[in-house]
């Protein structure tokens, strides 16, 4: 098992290479807007974009660019500077990266304990008025897309232009650091519209499978030794149905952790989301790098989570 | 003797999309105390259904089920749901087909059998695996103190069979349902397992109601044998008697259609024809006629009753055909007559004139 872990962690390393010099290549080598006529502004004259460019290093050959960047990403873990902020992307991103978590965590937890409680239920009164009620509304949830429920859940319930104002609106977030209260007024919306279309796939996964467990023999022994349809349910089936949801889940949180981009731009939370959304439409280079490789870092090392976590569900599963 | 279950005129109808499958047609036998029944059929005979109906594990919306179970004088069948979980796995136990599937696989061996002495036993967790190493070792597991913290997949499939019926004798029970207990496994390991079963049955004194489409495995272990067809009782006889003196059609089809030692090496297996019937749609008359050999026209209206035949109260079968031209057609049979020479030689086309077409 050590073997195996230490062999995956040196496959990070790597993957966060390769995802690197992808990224680098995309959006330096491909034709986008150019950043130094960006940064030139109004008044451009081909001069400034010249000495801008120069300033920027974007006039070296690409080789040594991507040279550069990685030499200072190794030795001083520098992502950079952004030309849209002119500050280190690093700071940027740390100073990002609590919304991010509070906005994912706090939208994950929801979506687990709707989704696993729903799915459960469903399953259990299968064919019920309650089991067909809860899963129609799941494939709505899933169909929603994240940015029509975040408009149409401001437009119903934020204080500043809602029917009934209940919760904080757009561009309401606050750190937790500064004021808890209204931190968590400012992100129930937010975690809802997120957790909605999660929870919704949760509770269908869950449902099929809890489902088909409870078809399965070793259920049918459960039951023959005469134990409480509870323990029979929760202990041996339940146990058996979510082991496939901590594959998904982990890596859900692992994408989210990167950035809800969709989420944080309608509700303008200012997380990693927002921060890539915003490099990408101003071809701020240094930033989208960053946040790509913040996101594959996040999304490889929940794999590695989930796959550690699968051998101690899963006694079957073994690791060489 | 003394019956500890007697099953009267049981019913299991299933409601399906298909329509309603009648899987259990009206059986009634009796088990006693400390005797097997084995319970011969194939596969969709309702032989299985009728084991899961006792222990309650058929109760379900889609399911009617009528007649009575009754351990020692209690009706199961009109027992709570409460009331049938107290008696699963503690007076009756029953062990599966498939050993790796009936296990569960997260769950270490030992733990799963600790489970099943704590849900009948107010014991400590302490007591209940004193309790299941020494159930581990009483089914002949190696080493139960070390294997008791060994997974399913770590068993073979022998000793997840023998880890399955130590887990059904946590509670010492007055009955054991066999469930096609040796179907998944090797030949080798399914003698051991039949001879395990049996030493069982002699040092703790259960009955036991083995369930098997193999006349083979239900001969090594059965006292009595019913075999049963569409769901139900055609034939049921104590094991020598079936043997020496099968009275049924579909039995002497059962017993021509497997390898035996007292029959020349040259003489062929002959497989029953046509396909079993279907449960939606029970052929009418006797469910058996569409794909017997001695059928006649009459056959496809009356349904036979299970009854005893003359001169011998314990064997009981439900054929139309007469004891005597039965009597005799088995006895052509055994001399090696197809059934075509066996139906001619013993009359039975004389018995009714051919319908005027």
């Amino acid at each position: 098992m050590a073997r195996y872990i230490a062999r995956r962690l040196l496959w990070v390393v790597v993957l966060l290479f390769l995802v690197s010099l992808l990224t680098f290549l995309i959006f330096y080598a491909l034709p986008s807007a150019d950043p130094a006529a960006l940064r030139a502004g109004r008044s451009a004259n081909p001069k400034l974009i010249e000495r801008i460019r120069t300033d920027l290093g974007l006039d070296k050959p690409l080789l040594e660019q991507y040279w550069l960047y990685m030499k200072a990403l190794i030795t001083k873990f520098d992502l950079g500077t952004s030309y849209q902020y002119n500050a280190p992307v690093r700071q940027l991103i740390f100073d990002r990266l609590p919304a991010t978590i509070s906005l994912a965590v706090g939208a994950a937890i929801l979506w687990l304990v709707m989704g696993v409680g729903v799915g459960i239920i469903a399953a259990l009164r299968r064919r019920s008025v309650l089991d067909r009620t809860t899963m129609g509304l799941a494939l709505f949830g899933i169909s929603a897309p994240v940015y029509f429920l975040g408009l149409v859940a401001l437009y119903l319930f934020a204080d500043d232009i809602g029917v009934i104002p209940l919760f904080g609106g757009s561009n309401s977030y606050k750190p937790l650091t500064d004021d808890p209260a209204a931190w968590l007024n400012s992100l129930i919306l937010p975690w809802i519209v997120l957790a909605v279309s999660f929870a919704a796939f949760y509770s269908r996964l869950l449902r099929g499978n809890l489902i088909e467990v409870m078809g399965e023999d070793y259920i049918r022994t459960a039951r023959a030794k005469g134990l409480s349809e509870r323990r029979v349910v929760f202990r041996h089936g339940v146990r058996s149905a979510i082991t496939p949801i901590v594959t998904v889940f982990g890596l859900d949180l692992g994408i989210l952790l990167g950035g809800a981009i969709l989420t944080e731009t309608v509700f303008n939370i200012p997380g990693i989301g927002r921060l890539s959304y915003d490099a990408i439409t101003r071809s701020d280079l240094p930033t989208i790098q960053g946040t790509v490789l913040l996101g594959a870092f996040f999304i490889i090392v929940a794999n590695l989570l989930v796959d550690i976590a699968y051998a101690f569900l899963d006694p079957r599963v073994r690791y060489e | 003797m003394t019956a500890l279950l007697e099953v009267e005129d049981l019913r299991v109808r299933f409601d399906t999309e298909d329509g309603v499958v009648h899987a259990v047609d009206g059986i009634s036998y009796t088990v006693e105390v400390g005797r097997t029944l084995g319970i011969v059929g194939e596969s969709g005979s309702g032989k299985s259904v009728e084991a899961l109906t006792i222990m309650g594990l058929t109760r379900g919306r889609r399911t009617a089920i009528e007649g009575a179970a009754r351990l020692e004088g209690r009706d199961l069948l009109a027992a709570s749901d409460d009331e049938l979980r107290a008696v699963r796995g503690n007076d009756v136990a029953m062990i599966f087909q498939d050993p790796l599937s009936s296990l569960h696989p997260y769950f270490r061996v030992g733990k799963q059998i600790v489970e099943a002495v704590q849900a009948h036993r107010d014991v400590s967790k302490a007591a209940a695996r004193d309790r299941t190493v020494e159930l581990l070792g009483l089914v002949g597991i190696p080493d139960p103190a070390r294997r008791v913290d060994d997974f399913p997949h770590e068993f073979s499939g022998g000793m997840r069979q023998r880890a399955m019926i130590a887990m059904a004798l946590a509670n010492d029970p007055k009955l054991l349902i066999a469930d096609e207990p040796t179907t998944a496994l090797d030949v080798t390991v399914q003698a051991q397992i039949l001879e395990l079963m049996s030493r069982l049955q002699r040092e703790l004194g259960m009955a036991i109601i083995i369930i098997s489409h193999d006349l083979g495995v239900v001969a090594e272990t059965a006292d009595e044998i019913a075999v049963m067809y569409a769901g139900r009782i055609v034939e049921r006889a104590p094991t020598a008697t079936l043997f020496s003196a099968p009275r049924h059609p579909y039995t002497w089809g059962l017993l021509r259609s497997i390898p035996r030692l007292d029959v020349p090496r040259e003489a062929d297996l002959v497989p029953i024809a046509g396909r079993p019937p279907s449960l939606i749609q029970r052929p009418s008359g006797c469910a058996f006629h569409p794909r017997c050999p001695y059928a006649l026209p009459s056959h496809a209206v009356t349904v036979p009753p299970l009854e005893a035949i003359e001169g011998d109260p314990a064997h009981h079968v439900a054929c139309l055909l007469p004891e005597a031209v039965r009597a005799a057609a088995e006895a052509r049979l055994r001399a090696g007559a197809t059934p075509q020479e066996a139906r001619a030689a013993a009359g039975v086309d004389s018995l009714e004139p051919e319908p005027a077409s």
